[in-house]
């Protein structure tokens, strides 16, 4: 489960100082329970961001809320300059920027491949079919599926599912991409081709938040590592810091189970 | 790893499990209780089926103008349905006007046919069904009411039979449908105003007999409405009937909605789709694909229903059969009418439940997950 054999590491460009997220003071509540508290977070164009923690710790409601799939209480957001508020068509202008890719794929099972693929961009984008078809295309061939654009979800792999997913959200040509846990829903065999098309994207100089426990994926990809551990940010540095010098007890704990197994 | 070898002697063939002797020893003598019941069916079969088809079939009076040609045999009579065949089929519709509904027929056939063929292209059964729902209406409401085009105008208290069975059914399916599918996401909706609207109407709609409503459209409404104000008869019960089974297609609808999971909407949403399209796109044609089987027992039931528009004095198929077997000239045949009334309501809802099961089986698209 090494990522690190995947591919060489992308050459560390030159990040430019134009901000694409920034979190500040952001809390959320679930009733009473605090499940986001204070997290502040500024991610760069072209940065590439690792979110790990234990189960429950709020990763994936802290990516969420980003492209507004959850709402926050307090705090700010903004994202590509925009920020973040109730209304509506400007979460919808946000979200066509923000791409997406969940645990479970959720591809939509009564479209083909290709269907799944150009929805978006003829609904939201108002390309025209032939157009959008073609465009999709390229993004299946980059995943490495072209062959299977006329079949249904329900006949792919799990990782044929999730490079799917993947070009799904690179049809809408978003400016950011969010990853939650893209590979923990698969079988061992098949994580590698997902992380092989995560590798790609993040050298074509794609700004990627990942919420991932693939730290070859993390070592080799990342920026910068975040660790999440009930709904605080605990630490965050650079992969090789976080990995040899991992400052509190917390990270090393986790750490130490995360790499025995 | 060394050593010859030996081949297995042949076994016996298995007993026969194929064909017509295979089946029946599967299916009727698989066991002695089995044996038991497929005696104790045959007997059934025995007492009941030879009495039925002599009344039906073989004792039966087929052919002839008159009561008089009814021979007193026991058997049935067919000649009643026969010499009122037209007026079961088109009510009190002035004879000489019947072309326009059977033009209107021919064209909903004709419209129609396409849909059920396996090789039409989707795109053109997409537009040739949103034809008929929107288009066809249109045009077969200007050709049954008249009034325009030098059509001599027919009101409505003339349309009869299947005619205005199928009119009632007709019309009831299709604006059921979508009101039941708005109420549905009405329900499930985040605006606490619309979902206790929707809750209401549809509680208040599900709590009443239809004959109630009937009877309320009927005798009610009027009193509410300005004097001299004549509401037709015939459209207040398609209200009434609409909104009644639009009641129960939300809540059928509904559960389809609650079967689709949440990683749906969400993926869409991410992709910037807005409400209204995430549920015309990805939400609406997954939960209508699983509750075809609820929304055509919904649509069978409603155009069984239809019946009851009988006790606000229309005259559908069942009203006009009970009024020919009223007829003292044909005193005497209400079994016979009854008989064919039960056999078209049936050829249509067995038609229905045989659609909905080709549908599913064509809309099936692989395993999910
Ligand atoms: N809809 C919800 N209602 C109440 N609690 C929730 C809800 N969704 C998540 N939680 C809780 O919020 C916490 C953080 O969840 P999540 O962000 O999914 O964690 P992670 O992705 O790090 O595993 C968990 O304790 C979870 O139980
Ligand atoms: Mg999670």
């Amino acid at each position: 489960m090494n990522a690190s054999s995947t591919s060489t590491a992308p050459a560390p460009a030159p990040l430019s100082d134009q901000i694409m997220i920034q979190m500040e003071h952001v809390h959320k509540w679930y009733g009473a329970f605090h499940v986001l508290k204070d997290i502040n977070l500024t991610v760069l164009k072209g940065e590439r961001i690792v979110i790990c923690g234990p189960s429950g710790s709020g990763k994936s409601t802290a990516i969420r809320c980003i492209n507004r799939l959850e709402e926050y209480q307090r705090g700010r957001i903004v994202v590509d300059g925009l920020v973040l508020t109730n209304d509506v068509k400007l979460i919808e202008q946000i979200r066509r920027e923000v791409g997406m890719v969940f645990q479970h794929f959720n591809l939509f099972p009564h479209l083909t491949v290709l269907e799944n693929c150009v929805l978006a961009p003829i609904w939201v984008r108002k390309l025209p079919r032939k157009q959008a078809e073609e465009f999709a295309m390229q993004y299946l061939e980059r995943v490495k599926i072209p062959e299977q654009a006329r079949k249904y979800p329900g006949q792919l792999s799990g990782g044929q599912q999730q490079r799917v997913a993947i070009a799904r959200s690179l049809c809408m040509n978003p400016k950011i991409m969010l990853f939650d846990e893209p590979t923990s829903a698969l079988d061992p065999e098949m994580i590698k081709e997902v992380l092989d098309t995560m590798v790609t994207l993040a050298e074509e100089g794609m700004t990627m938040i990942c919420v991932t426990h693939e730290m070859g994926f993390a070592k080799t990809v990342a920026h910068r590592v975040i660790f999440m551990d009930g709904g605080e940010i605990i630490e965050e540095n650079t992969p090789e810091a976080f990995f040899t010098n991992p400052q509190s007890d917390r990270t090393q704990l986790f750490l130490s189970q995360i790499l025995h197994n | 790893m060394a050593g010859s070898y030996t081949p297995h002697p042949d076994l016996p063939p298995p007993a026969n499990v194929v064909g017509v002797p295979g089946w029946v020893r599967r299916n009727l003598l698989s066991s002695p209780l089995n044996i038991a019941l497929t005696v104790l069916a045959l007997y059934l079969l025995y007492v009941t089926l030879p009495p039925l088809l002599n009344w039906a079939l073989f004792n039966a009076t087929w052919t002839g103008e008159t009561r008089e040609a009814c021979q007193t045999n026991g058997g049935a009579c067919w000649v009643f349905i026969q010499v009122h065949f037209d007026q079961f089929m088109y009510g009190f519709y002035p004879e000489a006007q019947r072309w326009r509904v059977n033009i209107a027929a021919l064209l909903l056939i004709l419209g129609a046919a396409p849909l059920f063929a396996g090789r039409v292209p989707n795109k053109l059964k997409v537009r040739l069904g949103l034809g008929l729902l929107v288009i066809y209406p249109i045009i077969a409401f200007v050709l049954f009411k008249g009034g325009l085009f030098g059509l001599p105008a027919v009101d409505t208290r003339r349309w009869g039979g299947l005619l205005l069975t199928l009119v009632i059914a007709g019309v009831g399916m299709t604006a059921a449908l979508p009101l039941g599918v708005l109420l549905a996401l009405g329900r499930r909706s985040q605006m606490p105003a619309i979902q206790s609207l929707c809750v209401t109407f549809i509680e208040f709609w599900r709590g009443v007999p239809l004959i109630t409503v009937l009877f309320m459209s009927s005798v009610m409404l009027p009193l509410f409405l300005p004097e001299g104000m004549n509401f037709d008869k015939l459209l207040r019960a398609l209200i009434g009937v609409t909104l009644f089974q639009a009641a129960y297609m939300a809540e059928v609808v509904r559960g389809g909605l609650q079967a689709i999971p949440k990683g749906q909407f969400e993926a869409a949403a991410a992709l910037g789709l807005g409400y209204w399209k995430i549920m015309a796109l990805i939400v609406l044609p997954q939960a209508l694909k699983l509750v075809i089987p609820g929304i055509v027992n919904t649509f069978i039931a409603l155009f069984k229903d239809t019946s009851l528009v009988l006790i606000i004095g229309l005259f559908d198929l069942m009203n006009i059969v009970h009024n020919a077997t009223t007829n003292p000239e044909w005193l005497g045949f209400s079994t016979e009418g009854y008989v064919f009334a039960a056999a078209v309501y049936w050829l249509f809802c067995f038609s229905m439940s045989r659609y909905s099961q080709s549908l599913e089986k064509r809309l099936h698209t692989g395993h999910k997950r």
